[in-house]
């Protein structure tokens, strides 16, 4: 009789739940808020802006010119013969990306405190909206990289070649490892700021470290070449970024043993992060 | 009737004080006694009484302990209680902003909570897309609030700027556009904070008739939390009272006012209010307001008695010591001025007591605020800033039963009136 009472209740609110109890159904109910969301971020990004959407190809420009200067010029690290600029803006328009969802997700619950505080609705909608807008940008920075790609095939460079492989194929599951690996890492940390803060300091420059880490401004190649392939291929972004870049211009290595491992490792930290968001976001209000 | 809330044995602890050093190593602490030994959580053992006035051992606080309670479908209920009684934290629960130490909530239907109106505006985005946005996070689905637009911006009242930055707002618009969107959820159950504190009174008449409608109009259940009585008791047919995290009282709204009320009748402590100034030479101690005799609430029509107790350890006399008294109603404004300046012959009981009565109470029904003052030879002595309220409950003041309508007045006087 009480069980039978029990079914009729549309909801119940518990201290504890079920660490799997994620509640992805109730996601899907508030997806046009997702939508909201991000286009409250791309609207609000260039409001009152002269250039609007343009700064989204002002910073990639140039950090690619400085990059191909301090790389490629001061320090002369190799770029496995591909024109220099799309070598680095390929690097840089990925890792943006990750990074990106990374850092912005890594402060959800310390910069919509003051939401979550006063209304309830799935909080992951909040993170996933992050990567989704961060998806536009991206865009917006791929377009940029397809017309200096055209550019450099009506104009080649002397002494550098690329060509667009069949890797192309991959491109929508790269961008979606690349989303994932950040959003999962973003929520692992931004559940973990809640309640020590000194993790936000970590995340700025941590990310900044890590690119050095990945093949963005060297090819794997090169880091083989010294010795430090090892170290370097641990890094799950390493063979994502190395897919890409070898999908776009041809260079770099393609392994699908080393994406696999990308992707078996993105999967791990999503789902330990979407766990430790889920049960952090029910009392986090009471320690932010 | 069938439930459409149940709280059952709700409780939540919060750690007061610092938050910061120390967590991690109390983390692990905890961690290792419950998982690793299997002990009780250390955490919760230590819990207290949420009182406020008084210094305790821990740093653990209970905001609410044990509360149960049913609400029926199409009732209006309205939670009451003194400032961390736990009336916020139990809608915190309820709206699932945060979730409850032990006990379980089982709610039917869908929740809408107004902890604040205009939760997620965005400044840049014009009031359109703030309504999209806003109904949005509240859990309107998109069709829902293109539905209602044209309703949601007629109630707001500022069509004319709709497309305009909602940065470029007067507060007063942006609150309207705020409440209209809120007001407009298509929820079974409406949980509502103090958010009708804002606007001017037009606006918030036209708010409360809103929510009037939403409970006896379209049968959805309402929970109110308010410090305005007479919001409450216009609102609201059911009452809980809350006091130091329990349930006080529930029942009608009628008791649970005249409880909560009582509650504080017993106890106007005036003595442990801290923001007074003055030079104390002689201060409020606590009073008592009641009506007919010392068991009765104050009754409009009927005498009323306000007996305070002062201290006065100089043992002045009551011709060195000014007693003024101002009454205001619940919106702050001013009705009433008592003070012996304005009499001679000042009834003293003993030095120790000011005792101030209408033979025939002229407050109509509802809420009042008083703030009282002692001056020592033209010194300030004690002033005390809205020190407590009271309650006058409907009375018979003309003797014939006729009634003031409601809204028309807050002060009765004794008339002649003839045609001639």
């Amino acid at each position: 009789m009480q069980k039978q009472e029990d079914q009729d209740w549309d909801l119940v609110i518990k201290g504890r739940s079920s660490l799997f109890d994620l509640r992805l159904g109730e996601l899907w109910n508030y997806r046009d808020l997702l939508v909201m969301f991000v286009k409250r971020d791309f609207v609000s990004f260039y409001k009152q802006t002269i250039l609007g959407p343009l700064w989204f190809f002002i910073q990639p420009i140039f950090t690619t010119i400085v990059f191909s200067f301090v790389f490629g010029n001061l320090a002369g690290i190799s770029t496995d013969g591909a024109p220099k600029y799309l070598f680095y803006l390929t690097g840089i328009t990925s890792w943006a990306y990750f990074s990106d969802c990374l850092t912005k997700t890594s402060t959800v619950f310390k910069d919509n405190a003051s939401i979550f505080g006063k209304v309830y609705f799935p909080r992951l909608i909040m993170p996933l909206s992050i990567v989704v807008s961060n998806l536009v940008r991206f865009g917006v920075q791929l377009s940029l990289l397809l017309c200096m790609m055209t550019y450099f095939y009506i104009f080649p460079m002397k002494g550098s070649s690329f060509h667009v492989t069949s890797a192309l194929v991959l491109f929508p599951f790269l961008v979606i490892l690349m989303a994932l690996l950040g959003l999962g890492l973003g929520l692992i940390i931004t559940a973990m700021t809640t309640k020590y803060r000194d993790l936000t300091f970590l995340v700025t420059f941590g990310v900044q470290l890590l690119m050095y880490a990945t093949p963005v401004i060297y090819p794997l190649s090169y880091a083989r070449e010294k010795g430090y392939a090892t170290l370097v291929e641990l890094n799950p972004m390493t063979g994502i970024i190395e897919t890409f870049r070898y999908a776009f211009i041809g260079t770099g290595e393609f392994n699908l043993l080393s994406l696999g491992y990308s992707a078996l490792i993105t999967l791990l930290i999503l789902v330990i992060g979407v766990i430790i968001f889920n049960k952090t976001e029910k009392n986090f209000v009471d320690t932010i | 009737m069938t439930p459409v809330i149940k709280v059952e044995n709700i409780s939540k602890a919060y750690q007061i004080g610092q938050i910061g050093t120390g967590t991690l190593s109390r983390d692990v602490d905890r961690f290792w006694k419950t998982k690793i030994l299997g002990k009780e959580d250390p955490f919760l053992k230590i819990g207290e009484t949420n009182d406020r006035s008084i210094k305790g051992e821990s740093d653990i606080v209970w905001s609410l302990k044990d509360i149960n309670f049913d609400i029926n479908q199409g009732d209006a209920v309205g939670i009451i209680g003194k400032n961390g009684a736990g009336k916020s934290t139990l809608l915190k629960l309820l709206s699932r902003v945060t979730s409850p130490t032990t006990g379980s909530i089982k709610v039917k239907g869908r929740i809408a909570s107004l902890l604040e109106v205009g939760t997620g505006f965005h400044p840049e985005l014009s009031g359109r897309e703030n309504i999209y946005l806003n109904g949005a996070i509240l859990g309107m689905r998109k069709k829902e609030i293109t539905r209602k637009l044209d309703e949601i911006i007629d109630f707001s009242g500022v069509e004319r700027y709709i497309d305009t930055p909602v940065k470029r707002y007067s507060s007063g618009m942006y609150v309207r556009l705020a409440f209209a969107v809120a007001a407009h959820l298509e929820s079974e159950i409406l949980i509502v904070d103090e958010v009708l504190a804002v606007g001017d009174a037009e606006f918030q008449k036209k708010c409360l008739g809103k929510m009037g409608d939403i409970s006896k109009g379209e049968g959805r259940t309402v929970l109110f939390v308010s410090h305005n009585m007479a919001a409450v008791k216009s609102l609201c047919n059911k009452g809980i009272v809350l006091e130091n995290g329990k349930v006080l009282f529930s029942g009608t709204t009628d008791d649970a006012i005249t409880h909560y009320l009582q509650g504080d009748m017993i106890n106007q402590r005036l003595i442990d209010i801290k923001q007074r100034s003055g030079n104390r030479k002689v201060i409020f101690k606590s009073v008592k307001v009641y009506g007919k005799d010392e068991t009765l609430n104050p009754v409009t029509g009927d005498k009323m008695t306000l007996e305070f107790e002062i201290e006065n350890p100089l043992n002045l006399s009551s011709s060195d010591v000014r007693f003024d008294m101002r009454i205001d109603d619940n919106f702050g404004q001013r009705l009433a001025w008592v003070s012996t300046s304005l009499k001679d012959n000042v009834v003293i009981l003993n030095t120790n007591k000011i005792i101030v009565y209408f033979d025939k109470n002229p407050f109509e029904r509802g809420v009042f605020f008083v703030t009282v003052y002692l001056g020592v030879n033209n010194e300030d002595s004690d002033l005390i800033e809205n020190a407590f309220s009271f309650v006058v409950e409907e009375g018979n003041y003309f003797k014939i039963g006729s009634k003031v309508p409601e809204g028309q007045s807050k002060l009765l006087i004794d008339f002649n009136i003839k045609y001639q």
